[in-house]
């Protein structure tokens, strides 16, 4: 086309040619961005934001598992504290009830052991009551005979007598400050 | 041989014949000799210097994508950097924010749209090119019947014929009496108009953008040259063409952006029914 044709040309008016390059260049292009440009980029796009994502998301369940996992001690440490608690309750009211069940035995047994000591006591005394009674009567009817010179043989009223003397010191003891007043005026 | 150096001569072969005054640039500028001639099937086809250009800017944008996006990591180097934002730019900003949930697939196509037209745009200041492919028709034809095809086939797609035609016609809540009016500007708009300016919008931008340059440029060589006390208008001229330069760089990046914008708001409109 030389330059006088072209200079009545409409510019609106391509030659067919021309489109037909253009279109062709416009093609290579488009066909190489769409093919191998833009999903390069966009690979690169994913890849970044998983990069991004991914460390977030890491962070987030690492952080997750951590509070987890402090719950967990926490819960474990409350239970334990109020097993504890619960333990020391239990020993403290078994050691309570230990206690008074001693306590109790103890009593008892020393009632008991009062009890038979006195049981014994009295059974003692009343024995040696009942032999010196015996045995102070003799004396006393043989010494008196000795004295008087003259047998009692009357044994109604020797046991009479006896008895009577007895009695009456009985009667004194009873009048004295008690049993342990009497064995220390004995002595 | 720069086109504007070129045009550079025949002013000055003007000149040199007689001719008196300057001689503005005409639109022989985007109709340089052709390198070489064919005929294929019943087609023309001449390549030109123009077309030289704009396969060397196609090459480039592809080398460069292509460097920026191989062994793309998680971690970019500063060239996958620079590529990333600009696909982003076009993923981000207008398949997912215009186009919305479904826009995403489109990404890749406003993408080659975005890198292609940026690239030719380019060549209009890049030296010893200095003249943008996009400012022949053809480019931008071509690339606005792309859009025009795809938007209307993502229409029939994702709507059904029935719809997506009744909703370009008759678009919901006019009433009734001002469908005589709607209906045909409506389906000239969506069928004709949108393709149409948005091939012209890019073209004439381009051709205008050329055009400055090459008047401003011519004019201060020529004020150089003039041999009078018009002289001293030359740096005037040659600060115009510098500013003009600087006021292209911007039109190349807004252009390809409203391309891109544009056809994702088509594509939206053709995504989800009329509201």
């Amino acid at each position: 086309m030389n330059i006088l044709a072209a200079e009545s040309a409409n510019p609106l008016l391509p030659p067919v040619g021309e489109i037909i390059v253009g279109l062709i260049t416009f093609a290579i292009l488009a066909f190489v961005v769409i093919k191998y440009v833009v999903p390069s980029f966009e690979k690169a796009f994913v890849a970044r934001r998983e990069a991004i994502e991914g460390g977030l998301e890491r962070a987030e369940a690492a952080q997750a598992e951590a509070k987890a996992a402090l719950e967990q001690y926490r819960a474990q440490l409350a239970e334990a504290r109020g097993e504890a608690a619960q333990i020391r309750d239990a020993a403290r009211a078994e050691g309570q009830q230990i206690l008074e069940e001693l306590r109790t035995q103890a009593q008892e047994e020393s009632a008991r052991i009062v009890a038979r000591g006195e049981e014994q006591l009295t059974a003692q005394r009343q024995q040696i009551v009942h032999e010196l009674r015996g045995q102070i009567g003799t004396l006393a009817v043989d010494l008196a005979g000795r004295v008087v010179g003259e047998s009692l043989a009357d044994d109604a009223r020797r046991s009479g007598t006896v008895d009577r003397f007895l009695a009456e010191l009985d009667g004194m003891a009873a009048s004295g400050d008690g049993r342990g007043a009497v064995a220390e005026s004995n002595r | 041989m720069t086109s504007s150096a070129s045009a550079l001569g025949s002013v000055l072969a003007a000149e040199g014949s007689g001719g008196d005054g300057f001689n503005a640039p005409t639109i022989a500028e985007f109709y340089p000799e052709p390198i070489a001639e064919f005929s294929l099937l019943g087609v023309d086809f001449a390549i030109t210097r123009i077309t030289i250009i704009s396969w060397i800017a196609t090459a480039a944008i592809l080398a460069f994508l292509v460097l920026a996006s191989r062994k793309a990591s998680i971690v970019p180097s500063r060239l996958q950097f620079l590529g990333e934002s600009g696909y982003s730019l076009v993923r981000d900003g207008m398949a997912r924010d215009v186009i919305g949930p479904k826009g995403l697939p489109f990404a890749p196509f406003l993408a080659s749209l975005f890198f292609f037209i940026l690239a030719n745009n380019a060549m209009s200041i890049i030296p010893f090119a200095q003249i943008s492919p996009m400012s022949k028709f053809a480019l931008p034809l071509v690339l606005a019947v792309l859009v025009w095809i795809l938007y209307n086939w993502v229409g029939i797609r994702e709507q059904g014929a029935g719809k997506y035609f009744k909703d370009a016609a008759i678009p919901p809540g006019v009433p009734i009496g001002a469908l005589i009016l709607v209906t045909p500007i409506e389906l000239l708009q969506v069928f004709v108009i949108r393709p149409f300016t948005l091939a012209v919008r890019l073209f004439a931008n381009m051709f205008a953008g050329h055009m400055l340059l090459v008047v401003f440029s011519l004019g201060t060589v020529y004020l150089l040259q003039v041999g009078n006390f018009s002289m001293i208008f030359s740096p005037f001229a040659f600060a115009m063409a510098l500013a003009m330069t600087f006021f292209e760089v911007l039109v190349i990046i807004l252009q390809a952006y409203v391309f891109t914008v544009l056809t994702a708001t088509y594509l939206n409109g053709a995504v989800e029914p009329a509201h």
